[in-house]
């Protein structure tokens, strides 16, 4: 039986705490839209997207309505688009990407992710071709999201894919310099990424998926700050344990409205994906959470403990709370994203090194960080390098979406605006991986024993 | 179906009758309510069902919406499950 205090709990947690679902996210197989003539390929690709996800936005504004639950975004995932270039004899990637970008539209979603390769072992057809376009699909959409997963656990590092992708994040920015260099804010670089991510910039549509699918990320960062702030100065086992409650409240939300989505659309249910995803709003954020904790300033020291125990206990909460767990599942660290890692960048408590740190024990990786505008491409490339590796030993995804941001220089801020926020450009080593980098060729896979 | 209509802020004459009226009007049957008064902040609960509503439920919230901000109270009427998954195991 309801009482007033959950309820008004629940009122609470939504009005001033910023709970809300972030994003219901359809997958979509493009794997039977494969044609040799790229105009028929294209065609038949905005054919079904926008068939698939016609009800989608309607769908979830209804729930929205009905349950009085903020669901801030409807997307779009699909099959990664080099698989469906393979097939094309005039491999014009960009082409694919306007039509993406038009269907996104027409669906009335805000992000359509999959403009994707995998390339973790190497380059098959279609994949270089896309990872080449990748900078001017950007430039010439709006809507659409890329990722490329260079790395993964089972078959290391693909170090040429690696270069590819430093020489790639350069580009895209250079190529949106006149619009805050945005291209580099919709590509991510993973290691073993997850094949049903519902968050973009990652998401894509992957292989074994069936062939529709709604997938949910919930959120709630300030829900968890407040949690704790109440509770006063308790021990750790005790801040754990609250925020295990309160993950699995916020889970059974996100599975409540992942079940009645995938109800009304007529879509299978895929997963929840239990993450603390920030907004640049005051309140949302994750940074926040780990000075109500007790630091001083996230990236301090103490901060990759808080951290790795906030992420830890996010998960143990949601776990019980849905019946499927996937995607990314972890607290995000994205810097220009969350208010609180904004003013730890710009106070200098917070460096890309520690947030390297950080990234070995939370959810994805180097995220939304400004660099400077004259960082070179083997730089990037190493710092992709840098992230992968940690991803591929500890058998987690990691990721990278740096902006080089063109004509700044360390001190100088870069804005995105809207829910990609804005943020100080962060220092970085000076010194050159060029040789390392030139080098190519692939890591190998690490050993699953011995594991010290 | 059910579903749980909160109306919180400042104490004034006709509350209770202006949304339990607008309830009425729309067919919707008042099955239980709780409030109270700490100072001069009301705070009320009513549990509704919504089964027989004569407009689409979304519509009907939408109303007590308008109703709370002409009233200047902060209302929420919301499907009794959100709090049923939240807070049972």
């Amino acid at each position: 039986m309801l009482n007033a205090h959950d309820i008004l709990e629940t009122i609470r947690m939504i009005d001033n705490e910023h709970l809300d679902v972030r994003t219901i996210t359809m997958g979509i197989s493009l794997l039977d839209c494969c044609h040799s003539e790229i105009d028929v390929a294209c065609t038949r690709i905005y054919d079904k997207i926008t068939r698939c996800a016609k009800d989608l936005v309607k769908t979830g504004e209804q729930i929205e309505r009905e349950f009085g639950i903020p669901i801030i975004h409807k997307r779009i995932s699909v099959t990664p688009i080099a698989m469906i270039l393979a097939s094309c004899d005039d491999r014009d990637a960009v082409k694919i990407a306007k039509t993406l970008d038009r269907a996104a539209v027409d669906c009335g979603v805000n992000f359509l992710g999959g403009f994707s390769a995998l390339v973790q072992k190497g380059f098959g057809p279609g994949d270089r071709e896309l990872i080449e376009a990748i900078p001017e699909a950007l430039a010439a959409t709006d809507r659409v999201c890329s990722s490329v997963n260079i790395g993964s656990t089972k078959t290391g590092i693909n170090m040429d894919a690696v270069a590819l992708m430093g020489q790639t994040v350069r580009r895209a920015a250079e190529m949106t310099a006149d619009r805050g260099c945005i291209g580099p804010a919709k590509l991510v670089v993973f290691c073993n990424a997850p094949e049903d991510n519902p968050f973009m910039a990652g998401a894509f549509h992957g292989a074994g998926e069936p062939d529709c699918v709604i997938n949910v990320g919930v959120s709630g960062p300030g829900v968890v700050r407040a949690a704790i702030a109440e509770a006063g100065d308790c021990d750790l086992t005790a801040v754990a344990d609250l925020i295990k409650k309160t993950a699995f409240k916020i889970t059974r939300m996100g599975q409540l409205v992942a079940t009645e989505a995938s109800k009304r659309l007529g879509v299978p249910f895929g997963i929840v994906d239990l993450s603390l995803a920030p907004t640049p709003a005051v309140g949302d954020s994750v940074a926040h959470i780990l000075e109500e904790m007790g630091l001083e300033c996230c990236g301090c020291h103490g901060t990759t403990a808080a951290l790795a125990l906030l992420n830890d206990a996010v998960k143990k909460g949601g776990m019980m709370a849905s019946s499927h767990v996937g995607g990314l599942s972890g607290a995000f660290i994205p810097v220009t994203e969350d208010a609180g890692m904004i003013a730890a960048a710009r106070c200098g408590g917070l460096s890309i090194e520690k947030l390297e740190a950080m990234t070995a024990v939370c959810s994805v990786g180097l995220d939304m960080i400004n660099v400077p505008g004259d960082t070179p491409a083997e730089v990037i490339a190493a710092i992709i390098a840098d992230e992968a590796a940690i991803g591929m030993v500890n058998s987690k995804t990691t990721a990278v979406r740096v902006i080089p941001a063109i004509g700044k220089d360390v001190g100088d801020e870069l804005s995105f605006g809207g829910l990609l926020g804005g943020g100080p450009v962060m220092p970085l080593s000076s010194y050159s991986p060029a040789r390392f980098i030139g080098r190519g060729g692939r890591i190998p896979a690490p050993m699953q024993s011995l594991k010290n | 179906m059910r579903a749980v209509i909160t109306v919180l802020g400042k104490d004034m004459v006709g509350i209770l009758a202006r949304v339990s009226s607008e309830c009425a009007e729309h067919n919707i049957n008042v099955v239980e309510v709780t409030q109270s008064i700490l100072q001069d902040m009301f705070a009320m609960i009513m549990m509704v069902e919504i089964d027989k509503c004569d407009i689409p439920f979304p519509d009907f919230a939408d109303k007590l919406t308008a109703i709370g901000e002409e009233m200047h109270l902060v209302i929420h009427t919301m499907h009794e499950d959100i709090f049923n998954a939240m807070h049972t195991i």
